[in-house]
């Protein structure tokens, strides 16, 4: 295209009419927004009263029907009957209702009227039943223990957010594992999260222990990224796709109070921030890559000038076909995190580099079986000279989609201390209504 | 320099503009529901949809190319009663589009008028397995509510796009008028058939069985969303035989072993119907779908009847050809293979 400059003036004018043009619709007088206020309401009922009509239509007609069956004519077909706009309640056929179980009215307990029930949020309880068995001189884990139970309130807020809150009981007592509101519809394309959260520091530490592949963390998630708990702060996240016709392109910056396993704030100022770059791209419609980088920076428990930083990749590979999406699938995921963390000085080294990383395949062997295994290396996040190593296998048997049964046989060769071999298994049941998670 | 990006966003900016008015984007969840978008919008909407009809619906991955879908939707379409409930609203909350927000202006849950059959009446538990709380919502698979579904999307696209709202009456008049007359060819079809006993693998056909008069009277499934147990098995066996049960539906999503086991042991058949468009390649408008699985169901009965003479499969008197019939009215007909009435993966 060539530049045309005298032509250009005419461009600017037509660049503002554009502007005007597209503004407009949205740039109503007052006695327009009125009429058309009228007009709408107006239109409002009429809409109303036809549902209204069609309805009543359409419940004389299933009345005749059910008539006709009863008097021992066999039904008209209502084929030429305009649709009836809103039959909402059909009749249950005999055999049908409730799958088998008992028919009759909701019980009520104790409140009379049911329906402020509604706006309740959904609530469900996740139950996390382990054991341990074998020997672990260094993180031996209880014989048997609730480990958790994950209580979670979701609901809408009200046309611009909706909440989550998950409580988590453990042995150690109770604490909000997250809590947060969602605004889905601000402006700009931007997705914004309030309240405490798990941060967006790789794959693993945004996920809760209940959908995780295994029964344990990896050890890079123990040794470097705040163990079970892992970052989770009260904060800010704001996140936004980056559109591009290539791929799926998501950004993400959060800023946290500074307080969690792994940072520490000295001062109000003393932040911590993360930043994430999530790229996905669907190789085929049964296989995919995701692949994240992420950072995160906040203040030092020993030495409130210097910084701790957590630098992190990860990559996941997705297969499922679609046809046998229930049966079959097969997930393969790595993460690798380098901590740079301030230590207290020994000799002339105030400064710990430690890397941790983890490589872990999963494959889906039958409706409710699954087979998987992982590999670990992490050295420690305060003595970069002491490096464990960890391999897992691992069977999962799903009697529905509520409860899971898993069995894992670990050994953890640790840099300090003699290796440890254990058997862990799992019971997990969730009851209630729990939301979906993300991908 | 500047005057040369001025110049050059003018065109390009007049281009936006008229490319957003020319065609509403429009997503929906099934693809059945994308098919009837195409009904009634025409050139006038572009439409795509998230799961693929040989998918089973209620167990889709929640994957980020479907938030990109999401992100420049004007209108989302659902199908709802609980369907998409495990993947849906974390992609909806993640589209960060306002415009298809619940409640917002572009979401509609295309259940609301359609006819929903199941809906439990008392109180129900997940001792019953994977049950629809709000009905069963395979309700598509009934033609009356793929017309009250087509309504209900006329009356959503002409809030969006008044302009084109006589275009889009237009349509569904003309989507109407046409499946009356199909509706009419299919009641012809299965007249003889009515009553057929048959089993189905999963709770996805009640809105069929209602309106083409077949009797489900067990499914392979021992509750929704519990894969078959040996004990279930042999109860089926038993009841099939004692019924006189030849045909076995299965959708396309599941495993073919155990119903061809079931099949094997009661001397019937198994079919593998479409629940969707998009079901099979050859399944591309609302309308083939019940052309083909009504083909496939009728094959079915008549390869059963004809390997087990004098059983419970009573035709009725006077039957027609009904096959001929079909292909007499010009509706495509489904590719029948060499007595391709079971399917192997």
């Amino acid at each position: 295209m060539s530049v045309r400059t005298p032509r250009a003036p005419g461009s600017v004018v037509g660049a503002l009419l554009c502007l005007l043009v597209s503004s407009s619709a949205s740039a109503q007088t007052p006695a327009d927004q009125s009429v058309g206020a009228v007009r709408m309401e107006v239109e409002r009922l009429r809409q109303e009263f036809e549902a209204i009509r069609q309805q009543y239509g359409a419940r004389l007609s299933e009345l005749e029907t059910r008539l006709a069956a009863l008097e021992g004519r066999a039904p008209q077909p209502a084929q030429a009957a305009p649709p009836p706009a809103a039959p909402a309640e059909a009749a249950v056929p005999p055999g049908a209702a409730g799958a088998g179980g008992p028919t009759g009215s909701l019980p009520l307990y104790g409140n009379v009227n049911l329906l402020s029930k509604i706006f309740n949020p959904d609530i469900a309880v996740i139950g996390d039943f382990e054991g341990a068995s074998g020997n672990n001189a260094v993180n031996p884990q209880s014989p048997l223990s609730l480990e958790e139970s994950e209580l979670s309130l979701q609901a809408i807020v009200d046309p611009y957010a909706r909440a989550d809150i998950f409580f988590s009981f453990g042995p150690e007592g109770v604490e909000v594992e997250e809590g947060f509101v969602t605004f889905p519809t601000l402006p700009g394309g931007f997705l914004a999260k309030v309240g405490k959260m798990r941060a967006s520091v790789g794959k693993v530490n945004a996920m809760h222990t209940h959908v995780l592949p295994w029964i344990d963390r990896p050890l890079v998630t123990e040794n470097l990224v705040g163990a079970d708990e892992g970052l989770s702060d009260a904060g800010i996240s704001v996140s936004r796709l980056i559109t591009n016709p290539w791929v799926f392109l998501e950004a993400t910056g959060e800023v946290y109070r500074g307080q969690s396993e792994v940072f520490s704030s000295a001062t109000r100022g003393d932040l911590t921030y993360v930043g994430r770059l999530r790229g996905y791209q669907d190789l085929s419609e049964s296989s995919n890559v995701d692949i994240g980088v992420s950072v995160a920076s906040g203040g030092s428990e020993f030495d409130p000038a210097r910084k701790t930083t957590l630098f992190g990749v990860d990559a996941t590979f997705r297969y499922r076909p679609l046809r046998r999406a229930i049966y079959r699938r097969f997930i393969a995921r790595t993460e690798a995190i380098w901590s740079r963390r301030p230590v207290a000085p020994v000799g002339d080294t105030v400064r710990a580099d430690s890397f941790g990383a983890y490589v872990s395949a999963d494959y889906q062997v039958a409706r409710r079986w699954f087979a998987g295994g992982r590999y670990d290396v992490s050295e420690r996040a305060l003595d970069a000279s002491v490096r464990d190593r960890a391999g897992s296998v691992l069977l999962t048997f799903w009697p529905s989609e509520f409860s899971q049964i898993r069995g894992q046989f670990r050994r953890i060769r640790f840099g300090d201390a003699p290796a440890a071999h254990e058997f862990l298994f799992q019971f997990l049941f969730s009851i209630g209504a729990h939301g979906a998670h993300v991908f | 320099m500047k005057r040369f990006w001025i110049a050059s966003s003018v065109p390009i900016l007049l281009i936006a503009a008229s490319h957003t008015a020319l065609a509403l984007t429009v997503v929906t969840t099934t693809e059945d529901l994308a098919a009837l978008v195409r009904e009634v919008g025409g050139d006038k909407v572009s439409v795509e949809a998230i799961a693929r009809g040989y998918q089973d619906p209620h167990f889709v991955e929640a994957k980020p190319s479907f938030i990109l879908k999401l992100h420049n939707a004007d209108l989302l379409v659902v199908v709802g009663r609980d369907l998409e409930a495990a993947w849906l609203p974390p992609l909806i909350t993640q589209s960060r589009n306002r415009r298809i927000q619940p409640g917002a202006e572009g979401y509609l849950d295309a259940s609301l008028n359609a006819q929903i059959l199941e809906i439990p009446t008392g109180q129900i538990t997940r001792a019953m397995g994977d049950v629809h709380p709000l009905g069963n919502p395979h309700y598509w698979l009934d033609p009356a509510n793929g017309r009250r579904v087509a309504q209900s999307l006329q009356q959503k696209l002409s809030q969006i796009d008044g302009a084109s709202a006589g275009y889009y009456a237009r349509r569904y008049a003309d989507f109407d008028r046409r499946l009356s007359d199909a509706e009419k060819q299919w009641s012809a079809l299965v007249t003889p058939y009515q009553g057929i006993k048959v089993v189905t693998y999963h709770r996805s056909w009640p809105n069929f069985a209602a309106r083409f008069g077949l009797d489900v009277v067990g499914y392979v499934e021992p509750r929704p969303g519990i894969p078959p147990t040996p004990g279930h098995i042999l109860t089926l066996q038993l009841e099939m035989k004692r019924l006189g049960v030849k045909i076995i539906l299965v959708e396309p999503y599941f495993d073919t072993r155990t119903p061809k086991a079931v099949a094997r042991a009661v001397d019937g058949i198994v079919v593998q119907l479409a629940p969707s468009v998009g079901g099979e390649t050859e399944i591309r408008t609302y309308f083939d779908l019940f052309d083909y699985n009504l083909q496939r169901l009728i094959e079915a009965i008549k390869a059963a009847s004809a390997k087990a003479p004098g059983s419970a499969i009573r035709l009725r008197q006077g039957s027609g050809e009904p096959a001929e019939a079909l292909a007499e009215a010009g509706a495509p007909r489904a590719k029948a293979e060499d007595g391709g009435v079971t399917w192997t993966p």
